[in-house]
């Protein structure tokens, strides 16, 4: 078989299986939901995942281990995952592959020679490690993982600065001074916080993103098989934008994203130069028959001075050369080999913006003072200033969520908060339920805690500390039914999950007809004068005729009598007396000691709009400073 | 004239000729499409369902209860005293049952029909000789999770039913005939096409609003678009739903009454033992009985005056003589 349809094999093997895993995250024990399946594997493959939230949270949770293994291969066999593994990879070969079809030679050779772009991506590694990195320094005391990773971090630039020849030692120097000012500021001035702001373009939790919140919705709407009900993520459009605009740029320029913006290529294509196994010629001279320039998946010349950093092992060279000149092999390729274009201006501005990203997007509070009240996080949520040094953006809590209360923050949660995940409670089927805490074991970097179903509702051992509240609903009484507009309601109440309730009602009477004068009554019917009344107008239930402090319930009404149910303290009243009918009102109040946001009230609220009741994420137990209520103080 | 210039003339004339069906096909677009009128007030609406009436003839006024603190044994007692299932069901049938689903809640917490309860009614009825049970809810929290969480998906469907969730093709329009509230209102009418008997099972349960929730507040969950609109009028409602269902049979289970912190209830206090389970074909009858292991008295709950006066029932449940049952 040729190796390129072996390749292709391997790519449609690992597209099917990534496309699987995104359509069984239904929770659910049947076959083609999620039972076991590793349906985070690809990303914690994705050996970008792995470090930046190694570099920002101190440690390789779960399966992100995965990423070092394929790092540790990568050092072997060059860019494996590329060409051979990453579905977002398979998916920009394909349309590239469409888009170069029936093309000449000469353009297909212009199409695939090296272009300065392609540069980006190591600018945008630089950038996302930096920010991944931002505080290392101040935390160096802190931690052992911390130390391991600088101490790894002045070895390389300490072998960088003694590597003869490519301006090794200045280029050290350079970092080393970038760093050195960094360190130097971040332990004068501690805690900018470090970011993982590499999920915005990290190739596979953008292809998760993608994939399950713009493709499966729109696939399933008719198939109803991942959810039995339309489902909505607000800014889908977005992500789609990204998403698609990757992929039509194939047309332009095949593998546009992987050559040009992938920082996981980057990172990969700088370990897997030196790779004991690369492409190379097996000859300094060829033909030039110029035809493995014209397949090379990464731009990366194969017929002159090849650029191992860029090769994705896409392995067309080999199979297209009719000398058989092109080989992979242990040896390097005889045709000469080029370093990646490396702009050390490049790397340092990349680095230093990414390390100053954290502090510089802090200046707007967000950690802070300028908390966002709107920034609702799933339940087992670290407090923010955690969650952003592990959140991947991959939105596989936002997958699983099986009421779709779980939605991607937009632009206006700020660059930091861009496709992180946010309840929107009046989108999803019914708020959070109290009894699911899927979200926080499908998160893959457990910027989601695993959470136990104890933990969630604070029982057992969690009894003391009581539950995980995610906010704390706010009546607005000016929308509010029966505190607006005189209109019995309390669906809040009715459908809070907690026990008790943490909606209770007070009791209102509102006077809503005056000027009634009692005429005579028989039995229980009683005739009324002043004002002629609708027929059964005041007949619900909810309306009661008053007469001084007594009050009887309305059953009927006619134009002018009414029929009463009266309780046991009303007298009939003596004819001529003055009435009036006023609405029993049930008015809704939150106990904040016992609402946990779960925001399932927002979701009922008849005021279909803006809703009269709202979560809101102050008292939410992950960010303490945010806590609304003394504890100990109060009657109950 | 030369031939050229002939050759000329025929090209011109068959690009006019192409040219002038070019524009009478636009043309006849244009006019076929003009509209002078404008969308009125009434665009978009959809003809309404028409919901036949599921009684079974010569069943009427049948209640019975059933002193038991067993589900399964008390639902066989009460079906029989009723005259069987098969005086309800017969062969060929398509039966639905409506469930109470509307929470996801475990069942233990008892804010949902009884997952053991509603998987003997399907045996029951497959017994008789339905040809299909289709168990169904429009729940207030997201439908797949309470039917899994509440036990009644799994139990209805290793019980031989299909379990029908809501989708928006489910819904179509529905007129209450000389209702007020159900108007032009969308109803899961997708689980009852075809169907040839409804019965409706739900808890006794506590209900802050309407002070109740027993079988004819369940019609609620058959209901879609944003019903909770209703609660500015819960007696109305309820006594709407109660003329717009003519159920088959209807099934209170108050083997154990949520006789607090309704209708989710959520902790196992919130439940009151009362081992009564009230079956019968006057849903009004039923409700009224049932409301009396909340500690109510009928006249207290205006719904049910209301239902009482517009025909689905009454609430003078004696009137019926209901047929009492105690099992040991």
């Amino acid at each position: 078989m040729r190796i390129v349809t072996v390749r292709r094999i391997s790519q449609g093997f690992f597209l099917a299986l990534f496309l699987w895993f995104c359509l069984v995250a239904t929770v659910g024990e049947r076959l083609w939901q999620l039972r076991g399946w590793p349906v985070n594997w690809f990303l914690e493959l994705d050996p970008l995942t792995g470090l930046t939230s190694l570099m920002a949270a101190g440690s390789l949770y779960a399966g992100l281990w995965w990423g070092a293994a394929v790092l540790a291969l990568t050092l072997v066999a060059g860019r494996f995952f590329c060409g051979w593994v990453c579905p977002f990879g398979a998916m920009h070969h394909f349309v590239g592959w469409l888009g170069a079809r029936n093309k000449p030679l000469k353009e297909r050779v212009q199409r695939n020679a090296p272009h300065p772009a392609q540069q980006i991506k190591y600018f945008l590694l630089a950038f996302f490690l930096g920010a991944a990195a931002s505080d290392l320094a101040a935390r160096l005391a802190m931690g052992q993982v911390a130390a391991a990773l600088a101490g790894a971090l002045v070895l390389g630039l300490v072998l960088l600065a003694t590597r003869k020849g490519q301006g090794g030692r200045a280029y050290a120097l350079a970092v080393g001074l970038v760093l050195a000012v960094w360190v130097a500021w971040s332990l004068l001035a501690p805690s900018g916080g470090a970011w993982l702001l590499a999920g915005l373009l990290d190739p596979i939790p953008l292809v998760s993103r993608s994939v399950n919140l713009v493709l499966l919705p729109l696939a399933d709407a008719p198939a109803r098989v991942a959810w039995p009900g339309p489902r909505f993520y607000q800014g889908a459009g977005l992500i789609a934008a990204v998403f698609f605009a990757t992929l039509l740029l194939n047309l332009w320029r095949p593998r546009f994203f992987c050559r040009f913006v992938c920082p996981t290529g980057a990172l990969l294509g700088l370990l897997g130069r030196h790779a004991l196994w690369r492409v190379g010629k097996t000859q300094a001279r060829c033909g030039a028959c110029m035809s493995c320039d014209a397949s090379c998946s990464g731009a990366a010349r194969p017929a002159g001075r090849l650029r191992p950093a860029e090769c994705v092992l896409c392995m067309n060279c080999l199979d297209g050369c009719p000398e058989e000149a092109v080989t992979y092999a242990t040896k390097p390729s005889l045709g000469g080999e080029a370093a990646p274009d490396l702009s050390r201006r490049r790397v340092l501005a990349g680095l230093g913006l990414g390390l100053a990203a954290p502090p510089i997007l802090s200046l707007s509070g967000v950690l802070g003072p300028g908390w966002n009240p709107a920034l609702i996080r799933p339940p087992g949520s670290l407090p923010e200033s955690e969650f952003l040094r592990r959140c991947l953006r991959c939105g596989q809590c936002m997958r699983v969520c099986p009421t779709g209360v779980l939605q991607p923050a937009g632009p206006s949660f700020g660059l930091e908060g861009l496709w992180t995940p946010v309840l929107g409670m009046t989108i999803g089927t019914s708020g959070c339920q109290p009894r699911c805490i899927a979200c926080a074991h499908v998160c893959p970097s457990a910027a989601i805690r695993p959470i136990t179903l104890d933990e969630k509702l604070g029982k057992g051992e969690y009894a003391a500390q009581g539950p995980i509240r995610l906010g704390c609903a706010f009546l607005d009484r000016g929308r509010c039914l029966p505190w607006a507009m005189d209109r019995p309601c309390i669906v809040c109440q009715e459908n809070c999950p907690v026990s008790p309730k943490a909606i209770f009602t007070r009791l209102a009477w509102e006077t809503v007809l005056g000027g009634l004068k009692a005429g005579p009554s028989s039995g229980g019917e009683l005739a009324v004068s002043g004002k002629a009344l609708k027929p059964d107008a005041l007949a619900s239930g909810d309306y009661y005729l008053q007469a001084g402090a007594a009050r009887a319930r309305i059953v009927t009404n006619g134009a002018a009598s009414m029929t009463l149910a009266p309780g046991p303290d009303w007298r009939a009243p003596t004819p001529g007396a003055p009435l009036s009918v006023a609405v029993r009102l049930q008015r809704p109040y939150v106990d904040p000691a016992r609402c946990t946001g779960c925001g399932i009230c927002q979701h009922e609220c008849p005021v279909s709009g803006k809703r009269a009741i709202r979560v809101s994420a102050e008292n939410a137990t992950r960010e303490r400073s945010h806590s609304l209520l003394l504890k100990g103080a109060g009657p109950g | 004239m030369s031939r050229d210039a002939d050759m000329d003339r025929r090209r011109f004339l068959l690009r006019a000729g192409k040219a002038g069906l070019g524009m009478a096909a636009i043309g006849a677009l244009g006019w076929w499409a003009h509209d002078t009128q404008g969308p009125g007030a009434e665009s978009g609406r959809a003809e309404s369902v028409k919901l036949p009436s599921f009684a079974v003839a010569g069943t009427g006024g049948r209640v019975a209860v059933v002193k038991s603190g067993h589900r399964v044994p008390a639902l066989r007692a009460g079906l029989e005293t009723l005259g069987g299932i098969a005086a309800f069901v017969g062969a060929g049938h398509k039966v639905v049952i409506k469930v109470n689903a509307a929470f996801a809640t475990p069942p233990a917490l008892g804010a949902t029909s009884n997952p053991e309860l509603v998987a003997e009614l399907v045996r029951l009825c497959l017994k008789a000789g339905a040809a299909q049970v289709v168990v169904t809810d429009n729940p207030i929290n997201d439908p797949a999770s309470c039917f899994e969480l509440s036990g009644i998906g799994p139990a209805a469907r290793q019980a031989g039913a299909k379990v029908v969730l809501p989708h928006p093709g489910a819904f179509r329009p529905y007129t209450l005939p000389g209702g007020r509230l159900i108007v032009d209102w969308p109803l899961m009418y997708g689980p009852l096409a075809g169907a040839h008997r409804l019965i409706g099972l739900a808890p006794v349960k506590d209900h802050h609003r309407s002070q109740a929730s027993v079988t004819m507040k369940n019609w609620y969950g058959l209901l879609g678009g944003r019903r909770n609109v209703f609660h500015q009028d819960i007696n109305g409602i309820i006594s709407e739903l109660g003329r717009m269902v003519t159920p088959s049979l209807v099934i209170a289970d108050g083997v154990a009454t949520l006789a607090h912190n309704g209708p989710t209830g959520g902790s196992l206090e919130d439940l009151r033992p009362t081992d009564t389970m009230i079956l019968g074909t006057d849903q009004v009858a039923v409700d009224s009985m049932a409301v009396g292991l909340l500690g109510l008295k009928p006249a207290q709950v205006p719904w049910l005056g209301l239902a009482a006066q517009a025909g689905a029932g009454t609430t003078d449940y004696e009137s019926l003589n209901p047929t009492k049952v105690e099992l040991g």
